[in-house]
């Protein structure tokens, strides 16, 4: 094989001793460093923001290399919350796998479960046969999920650029949104609700009225946002011109999803490659030729329009039916219902298995111990988060855990456009420009 | 703090405690130490609808050197372990630990290579607070709780007194795996 | 079954050699691992009388002319524009399988920067976006062991496709895609970490998730999970890795 070993091998030399391996880094190249540090102007200072820092994204770290109030260069830091996440589900079923990838971006846990599942589904070849109430719960779950994301980036960057009132009114219609969650899926956060086949069960009485509460109000309080930030100046000063990324950048660097759209480039997979019957759903992708923050900000401000009309379509075409595949063999075998220790299998399951049929007390043991197989193979299943392109490469080999699991995760990603967006500009614009990337560690990381 | 090393013992230490206790609760500065979902839910806690400011700790404070409060809020990974551990030791004492969640407590549902399994590996933990992620009104009432530990908090030579006990009392302590009984 | 399998376990003396062993899904693919007994259970006896089954586990084999749809037309063109400068597409294809609508070219390693090259700027291609690269770690696949998959996405076509480009163990070579795509940056920096691929050419091949100093590389098959056993009151409850599983 003809790779190239030897540029790999001359940058420094290793040296195993008892205490681990020793990197020697030789080399001519030090003293020239240090002379043109010295020779340098006095203002250059290399600045360390985080991973612990109010105004970063998480546990996320920028070094920046600062002449006066000018980044010069500006480089992240990641992996403080490197989870394994990865690992961890090649040691479980196929099902408890949702409980994980939920976890990893947490603000967007539907579009985590949901990737997660289609690539599954897709696996098992079982694509047609989920239920359409299931696919359209999906549809609504992850549209709300599109909102409540996208309040806490705007809540969020408001606050880092000291408008505290923007979070206040984000975290407020965030918590109506919790508040379905809750009644939905009986978790705020986390929930595991999309499972491969369906989901864990069906929508509870009074869940479609509440959130068509919520679309009406909702109406009344989303024009409040434009009435805050949109038009005020200050606000526009600070967001105008700033983390600038044209559409050339954003295709190198891999950019989905707000930023790419901020460059005039309507790419949104809801449209090009429809997955759970978007195809069907009347909306719009926004778009802004800004390429800047404050195009983001109207990108995201105009997607949660469009998701509320998303949300109306799903709630007039709920028909009832069953929200699993028929296929008993994947199928999750019991019924969840509320009880008065919380959410368990349903008592009726249980008297079932427990007293009248041995078959199905076998089926369900080895359903919830040993899983269901899937065949030999890998896919790729990609959905339109919040953040941009969230595709997920699963492997099996024909076993009852995944092989390998791996998300691309559109944070990861778009967080490598930071250096683009900041080096040039102020210091206080690299918080502005990082808001508006909407990274979130967790899906960073993983 | 210099009013520690200057107190006499006695009845007044007594008195002298209840009023640093009642002062030290009631003005509780958290450090912002979110690390992941918990983080958030920590960041709903002080916004609207919870509305942390009742308890008068709505200021979060994002330099260590002004809080005595870490909320350790998510995940803490071998990586951040380090950092985690420098932020403590730069808070002035007195200071306390609330480990939200529980990946913080204990390493929760990520048993593997990435976590510290337990912040209490890395600092002193006064509160563990359960959940994944624990909801808002949890994270009050450990911060309630936290504030009557505070309150009845020694000085002096009552807290010398205070920490040998406790330490005793922790060696004689029945390991976990010798423990019978429900798993409650 | 042999008196010394009477206890309904899988026996490893088994005769493996494919001639053995029947037909499966799939056949022709790379043969990734060998499972034993009904449920695949690690620990413990099997007690359902087919302890003695083997099957041995393979990947999707090649595929043939006509793939359908698009496939062949992005395989015409690909062919076409390799052969254009001056590459033999047999020699850079290895094989083309076409699974679960999703074509995926396993590119011999010598050659994919010119294969995504040719992707990328071909007006009949052009797969502009590259959502990364996903390492796998095959221990039964001897010989090519580490595996980099990488997705391509074509905006101007709306189309996707996958590369395959494989390593062995010993060698862990594969050159970067960084100078093609620079978004596959950070992305071979974690493959790195994970898997110990070396990206020759990468501009800075360290690093990105764990500790600089961390030894190993974690998820690969052979890297263990890492979990400690949980205390109970009166039990202990061992980490996920070690508990008895089925495959």
């Amino acid at each position: 094989m003809s790779t190239q070993h030897a540029s790999a091998e001359s940058a420094a030399s290793a040296r195993e001793t008892t205490e681990g391996t020793v990197y020697t880094v030789t080399g001519g190249d030090w003293d020239e460093v240090a002379e043109t540090a010295a020779r340098s102007d006095d203002e250059r200072i290399i600045v360390n923001m985080g991973p612990q820092h109010p105004s970063t994204h998480g546990v996320l770290r920028l070094i920046l290399e600062i002449d006066g109030e000018t980044v010069t260069e500006a480089r992240c830091g990641i992996g403080y919350l490197h989870t394994g996440i990865e690992k961890n589900l090649e040691y479980r079923t196929w099902t408890q796998g949702t409980t994980f990838v939920t976890r990893m971006d947490y603000l967007t846990p539907f579009f985590n479960e949901t990737a997660y599942c289609l690539a599954v589904e897709k696996l098992l070849g079982i694509e047609d046969q989920i239920p359409d109430r299931a696919t359209i719960i999906r549809v609504l779950l992850m549209e709300l999920n599109r909102l409540s994301s996208h309040l806490v980036c705007i809540a969020t960057g408001g606050m880092e650029l000291g408008a505290t009132t923007i979070m206040i009114y984000g975290f407020r219609d965030r918590e109506l949104i919790l508040d379905i969650y809750e009644l939905i899926t009986g978790l705020r956060m986390n929930h595991a609700y999309i499972r491969p086949g369906g989901l864990a069960q069906d929508l509870p009485p009074g869940a479609v009225d509440q959130i068509r509460e919520f679309v009406k109000k909702m109406d009344k309080n989303l024009p409040e946002y434009d009435k805050l930030a949109t038009g005020n100046p200050i606000f526009k000063a600070r967001m105008q011109d700033v983390g600038y990324l044209d559409l050339a950048g954003c295709m190198a660097l891999g950019a989905t999803g707000p930023i790419l759209r901020s460059a005039g480039l309507p790419h949104d997979l809801r449209k090009a490659q429809p997955y759970c019957g978007y195809e069907t759903y009347d909306f719009d992708v926004p778009t802004a030729d800004t390429c800047d923050s404050y195009g983001r900000f109207l990108i995201r401000l105009e997607e949660m329009r469009q998701s509320l009309r998303i949300v109306e379509q799903c709630l007039d075409r709920l028909q009832p039916g069953p929200v699993m595949v028929e296929d008993k063999k994947i199928a999750w075998p019991a019924q969840l219902a509320l009880g008065p220790d919380g959410l368990g299998n349903s008592l009726d399951h249980i008297k079932k298995i427990m007293g009248t049929s041995m078959e199905a007390l076998i089926h369900h043991f080895k359903l919830v111990t040993e899983g269901f197989r899937v065949p030999p193979g890998q896919a790729y299943a990609a959905v339109e988060s919040p953040k941009g392109e969230l595709g997920v490469h699963v492997v099996s080999d024909g076993g009852t855990r995944p092989f390998r699991v791996h998300f691309r995760d559109p944070s990861f990603t778009n967080l490598q456009t930071m250096a683009a967006m900041c080096e040039g500009g102020q210091v206080a614009d690299v918080i502005v420009a990082v808001a508006s990337i909407d990274p979130v560690m967790g899906g960073v990381d993983r | 703090m210099g009013l520690e090393e200057k107190l006499p013992s006695g009845f007044l230490l007594t008195t002298v405690e209840q009023a640093a206790g009642w002062v030290r609760k009631a003005s509780v500065f958290p450090a912002t130490f979110g690390l992941a979902c918990c983080a958030i839910e920590m960041m709903t806690t002080g916004a609207g609808r919870y509305d942390l400011a009742r308890f008068g700790m709505e200021v979060f404070r994002g330099s260590p050197r002004q809080a005595d409060l870490m909320i350790v809020a998510g995940r803490v990974s071998q990586k951040m372990a380090p950092v985690l551990r420098q932020v403590y030791d730069q808070m002035p004492n007195p200071k306390w630990v609330i480990s939200m969640g529980v990946c913080a407590s204990s390493g929760g549902m990520f048993n593997n290579y990435a976590i510290v399994q337990g912040v209490d590996h890395i600092v002193p933990v006064d509160i563990y607070l359960p959940g994944c992620p624990p909801r808002p009104e949890m994270l009050m009432d450990a911060i309630l709780k936290l504030h009557q530990k505070i309150q009845t908090s020694k000085l002096g030579v009552n807290a010398e007194e205070a920490a040998r006990e406790a330490e005793e009392a922790a060696l004689k302590a029945l390991p976990t795996i010798e423990m019978k009984g429900l798993l409650r | 079954m042999s008196a010394a399998n009477g206890n309904g376990g899988p026996n490893p003396e088994k005769d493996l050699s494919a001639s053995n062993l029947p037909g499966q899904r799939g056949d022709g693919g790379e043969e990734i691992r060998v499972q034993r007994g009904m449920f695949g259970a690690d620990k413990g006896g099997d007690t359902s009388g087919y302890g003695g089954l083997v099957r041995s586990i393979r990947l999707p084999g090649p595929a043939t002319r006509p793939y359908g749809g698009w496939f062949d037309e992005v395989a015409d063109e690909l062919e076409g524009a390799l052969e254009e400068q001056g590459l033999v597409p047999e020699n850079v294809i290895d094989r083309t399988v076409v699974d679960r609508g999703e074509i995926t070219f396993h590119i011999e390693r010598e050659f994919l920067p010119a294969v995504a090259r040719t992707l990328r700027d071909d007006p009949a291609l052009r797969f502009e976006l590259c959502t990364g690269v996903s390492g796998v770690h095959y221990p039964g696949d001897k010989g090519r062991e580490l595996h980099a998959v990488y997705h391509l996405r074509s905006i101007t076509h709306n189309r996707l496709i996958r590369l395959e480009v494989s390593a062995p163990d010993a060698d862990p070579h594969i050159p970067s895609l960084v100078a093609v795509y620079p978004t596959n940056d950070w992305h071979e920096r974690e493959t790195y970490d994970f898997y110990g691929i070396v990206f020759d050419g990468h501009p800075a091949l360290t690093r990105i998730m764990m500790p600089d100093d961390w030894q190993g590389f974690p998820q690969r098959k052979d890297y263990p999970l890492g979990g400690i056993p949980v205390e109970y009151k009166g039990a202990q409850i061992p980490a996920p890795d070690q508990r008895r599983s089925y495959s």
